[in-house]
């Protein structure tokens, strides 16, 4: 069985694309819709990889990224942030709640691949 | 029988005739059109209501035992308009400044909206009206009875209280039909008005035509007349002094607090300048009234037989000689008489009961909440409805067990002593600022205690409530408490001796108890504003802050205004605030604006406390009472004028503060709106990349290969809308649109835009096809298109079970608007705010599909084509109304 990655996003559409690039590299993928019960989720059952957006309904992907990183039981999970906003000041700003990659939608299947490689490899 | 039959049949086409008069005269005033309505001739004919069938049939009665003395029921009157008609100009102003409803509201309001006030003389208004309807009830059965014995058929007692029930019947529900037709519970009645001068004209023209018939037909001319009078009895009564003095006085105390008097003299009222033409007008009308009194009388007793019941004269006299169509016209005055006075006696009374009893009980038995969540106006007017009938059963009862025979005189002076009570409460709430709800209501209670005692309960007649053996020697064997000689003092008439000791025990009550008890604030305050009415009619504010929300009282305010009066109410106040939309700001000013437009529905009292369940603020300050107790007119004058001016200063400020927000707002906006269309562009563009490299990539099963390139293809789709939006929006921003104007109905372009959104969601739509025949002359195209909007909006987030779009076409001050109202939770109030700004979608993205850019567009068309599209809070469900352009 390969190793978890959690993708939270709401888009139908991009979640069924990931989710099959992953799934076809042997990846087990998990998927959560909503903001607010995002960081209970990732509690529950601690993924290899977070796969985060940033406009999600309830609670956005900044507060769940620097919740995640403030518990001690979750702060050491990789986050892969992906994001339509693509500016500066997003990019800095997921910096500084600890990102671990952050990507601009859209995005290439082959990079979001390999970079979901590096990270849980690392 | 025939003429009996005929009888019938003139009656009723009759009722039928002043219902069509009072029916036109409402729908004129409803269109504006009813100036004339308004004239100082309606206003003083509509007093005569004062001439009741105690007028009519009775005086010639009076005359006939007593003499001249019937004239002291003229008298009064008359010196109150003549003499003290400054009394009535001030009822007139308070009752207009205050909104007052109805005689029991006054007293009410003026001692601090005190509800138990409201309740005492409200009962003690009922009760002093029960003999006074049984006297309507009487004299039309009489009358009835008159002209069926003229067709050979006697009436006995049983057949006699069964007309009379039937007359009562009759009576509730033309009232009911007249003075309930339709929801609007406000004080006016126009339509009412106008019937009742009709009335007055009627009685007048009957009553002076039997007086030349009988003194040019019967006597013979006017000298002949004269030596009549000279040789009847009529010229040889005793004439009391007291008894005219006290009479006298009783009319003119009577004229001013009978509720149905009250009701004309003040509540209906259009216009302060009508009491000057009323006050010359209306005594002349009393003096034709009595002209012919006298000579009725004498012709009466010389010609028909002794035992005829002289309060009958006006209608036995022409039928006896034969002259059937006069003694129908003298029926019809008599008529005339008695249905003006129940209409408006039992409007007023029951006006009284569901403003001060039934309302308040409702009200504190719901808890706060309640006038928003019940239907309030529905529960007024049932009430109203109930109590017509309930006031006039209270009639009917009183006239079987009165027994029907007393003099019609005699049951109405019973009625006067009654209402009578409320003088001093009154005259002293206007004049005095000292006088305070305990004193009102200990003077008014004895006032009422003493009535019952000494005239009302041995009305009935020995033993029927009161024991023989009470009668002649007090309770208890407590002879200074008999009821017709109280201390002992006896050889007194009964009725003087009623009117004496009632009145002045109340008013020494309220005197002392008065100067005994301290006013609370509110009475204060409200004390101010009664005395001091023509020095500063603003007056002094009895709200100082206010926590409620703008949208929960325009909920009760529809509920009780009824929605297009509130609607227009907050809309004013909003637009002199200079914000859109129905919310103004709720501002002490306003919440005293609103409190008394609901006194004018519900009474000075049950507003009150309505308005105080929602604003918690202090009611009365201290300034508030400093300015009340400061004497000087002039002091609080300057300080008015001081307020006025630092308010204007906190407005400006406010206005600048708005602004400084809305223009870093609108920086702040500039960029949040390029993030935004970044992130409705990208999001899109992401899945058709991702999926366009899955499918590049080969080795797809069919399914697969279907399924991505539908998300492809839908995705572009949205793409192409979101350009097509934005590229929208910009022209209509621009204002580089050309619009194509043709004609066009309402209801084509909703049938468009129904079968365009039906794609969506399943949901009811509820229209009004025959109100959308209106023709627009606009841009039908764009118009459409803001209507597709509107309802496919409410087909996504309409969260109802069974949702529901109601669409109504109606009339409202803006001009013609149409009303989208579905039945989900609506849209909270901190985002009403924002719906119409782009992007503002309020849930998250999948159900909506769209990009938060519609009701944007909606705005921006409506701007050009020079309508209006707002969000109309406080009707349960999302509410947008949109005002429509170019209607014909």
């Amino acid at each position: 069985m390969g190793k978890r990655v959690l993708v939270i996003e709401d888009e139908p559409n991009i979640i069924e694309a990931i989710s099959f690039i992953l799934s076809r590299d042997g990846w087990t993928v998990h998927t959560h819709a909503d903001g607010a019960s995002a960081n209970a989720k990732i509690r529950t059952t601690p993924p290899d990889l977070v796969i985060l957006d940033v406009m999600l309904p309830g609670k956005s992907g900044f507060d769940i990224l620097r919740d995640l990183r403030a518990d001690d039981e979750t702060a050491s999970i990789p986050v892969l942030m992906l994001t339509a906003r693509g500016q500066t000041r997003d990019r800095e700003m997921a910096q500084r709640l600890g990102v671990t990659q952050f990507m601009t939608k859209p995005f290439s299947n082959a990079e979001v691949l390999e970079s979901v490689r590096t990270l849980v490899a690392g | 029988m025939a003429s009996f039959n005929v009888l019938i049949a003139v009656a009723l086409f009759y009722a039928v005739l002043l219902f069509v008069i009072a029916f036109a005269a409402e729908r004129s005033a409803e269109k504006g059109r009813g100036g004339w309505l308004r004239s100082p001739l309606i206003y003083t004919l509509s007093l005569s209501i004062y001439c009741t069938a105690w007028t009519f049939y009775g005086a010639v009665g009076y005359a006939a035992r007593s003499g001249l003395e019937f004239l002291t029921i003229y008298l009064g009157p008359t010196i109150v308009m003549i003499g003290w008609w400054w009394i009535l100009r001030k009822l007139v102003r308070i009752g207009r400044s205050q909104r007052i409803t109805s005689i029991a509201d006054l007293v009410s309001s003026r001692f601090g909206k005190s509800t138990s006030l409201g309740v005492i003389v409200t009962l003690l208004m009922v009760l002093a009206a029960t003999p006074y309807l049984a006297l309507q009830l009487q004299s039309v059965t009489q009358s009835f009875a008159v002209f069926a014995a003229a067709s050979g058929h006697q009436w006995e007692g049983q057949d006699l209280a069964r007309v009379a029930l039937w007359v009562a019947v009759g009576l509730a529900i033309f009232t009911i039909l007249f003075g309930t037709r339709n929801l609007d519970a406000n004080e006016r009645h126009h339509g009412i008005v106008m019937a009742i001068a009709v009335e007055a004209v009627v009685k007048l023209f009957a009553l002076v035509a039997v007086g030349v018939f009988v003194i040019w037909g019967v006597a013979g001319g006017p000298s002949q007349m004269i030596d009549m009078i000279d040789a009847s009895p009529l010229s040889q009564w005793d004439q009391s002094t007291a008894r005219w003095v006290g009479l006298t006085f009783l009319s003119g105390a009577a004229f001013l607090t009978l509720p149905r008097m009250f009701q004309v003299l003040v509540v209906e009222n259009a216009d302060e300048d009508h009491l000057r033409t009323a006050s010359w007008a209306f005594p002349l009308y009393l003096l034709a009234m009595s002209l012919f009194v006298v000579p009725i009388a004498v012709v009466g007793l010389d010609l028909l037989s002794i035992g005829a019941n002289p309060d009958l004269f006006v209608l036995t006299l022409p039928l006896s000689l034969g002259h059937n169509g006069l003694a129908m016209l003298s029926f019809l005055g008599g008529f005339s008489s008695a249905t003006s006075m129940v209409i408006v006696a039992t409007i007023a009374l029951a006006t009284m009961i569901s403003n001060h009893i039934v309302t308040p009980i409702w009200l504190s038995s719901r808890g706060p909440g309640a006038v928003v969540s019940g239907d309030v106006r529905q529960l007024v007017i049932g009430a109203r409805r109930l109590a017509i009938g309930g006031v006039l059963f209270l009639g009917y009862v009183y006239y079987r067990l009165s027994g029907g025979g007393a003099a019609l005189a005699a049951i109405g002076l019973i009625s006067f002593t009654g209402a009578v009570q409320v003088l001093p409460a009154m005259i002293g709430g206007i004049f005095w600022r000292g006088a305070t709800r305990l004193g009102a209501i200990a003077g008014i209670l004895v006032g009422l205690v003493v009535w019952l005692w000494t005239l009302f309960l041995p009305s009935f007649g020995p033993d029927a409530v009161i024991p023989v053996e009470v009668m002649y020697n007090g309770p208890f064997g407590l002879g200074f408490l008999r009821p017709e000689a109280l201390f002992n003092i006896t050889g007194m008439d009964r009725q003087i001796h009623a009117i004496m000791w009632s009145v002045t025990l109340n008013s020494i009550f309220f005197f002392f108890v008065s100067v005994l008890t301290f006013p609370r604030p509110l009475e204060r305050l409200q004390g101010a504003q009664f005395v001091n009415v023509f020095e500063h009619s603003e007056g002094a504010r009895a709200w100082t802050t206010s926590t409620a929300e703008a949208e929960d009282l325009l909920i009760m305010a529809q509920r009780i205004l009824g929605s297009a009066e509130a609607q227009d109410l907050f809309l004013i106040e909003a637009q002199r605030q200079g914000k859109q939309g129905y919310l103004p700001e709720v501002t002490p000013d306003f919440v005293q604006v609103l409190e008394r437009e609901l006194a004018g529905s519900v009474g000075a009292a049950t507003a009150h406390a309505m308005v105080g369940q929602f604003v918690q603020g202090a009611s009365v300050s201290v300034e508030d009472l400093i300015a009340v107790a400061d004497e000087a007119a002039q002091i609080l004058e300057y300080s008015n004028r001081l307020e006025a001016k630092s308010a204007e200063q906190e407005r400006t400020a406010r206005q600048l503060r708005e602004a400084n927000e809305k223009l870093t707002a609108l920086s702040i906006q500039k960029d949040a709106f390029l993030s935004q269309i970044s992130h409705e562009l990208r999001t899109p563009m992401t899945s058709i990349r991702a999926f366009s490299e899955i499918l590049g990539e080969g080795g797809m099963t069919p399914d697969q290969l279907t399924r991505y390139s539908g998300i492809i293809h839908t995705e572009a789709v949205r793409l192409t809308r979101l350009l097509d939006d934005l590229l929208d929006l910009s022209v209509l921003e621009n204002g580089q649109v050309t619009l194509n104007i043709q004609r066009g109905t309402v209801r084509d372009m909703l049938d468009r835009a129904v079968s365009a959104a039906a794609a969506g969601k399943a949901m009811t739509i509820l229209r009004k096809l025959g109100d959308e025949a209106l023709v627009l002359e606009t841009d039908v195209d764009r118009l459409t298109q803001v209507f597709i909007n509107l309802i496919s909006n409410a087909q996504k987030y309409c969260d109802a079970d069974r949702p529901v779009l109601r669409i109504d076409l109606h009339r409202a001050s803006a001009g013609w608007v149409l009303d989208f109202t579905d039945n989900g939770s609506g849209i909270p109030k901190q985002s009403q705010q924002v719906i119409f700004e782009k992007f503002s979608r309020l849930t998250d993205h999948r159900k909506a599909g769209g990009a938060g850019l519609g009701l944007a567009i909606c705005r921006e068309i409506m701007v050009r084509l020079g309508g209006e599209i707002s969000y109309l809070p406080g009707q349960g469900g999302a509410a947008f109304r949109v005002v429509l352009p170019g209607a014909h």
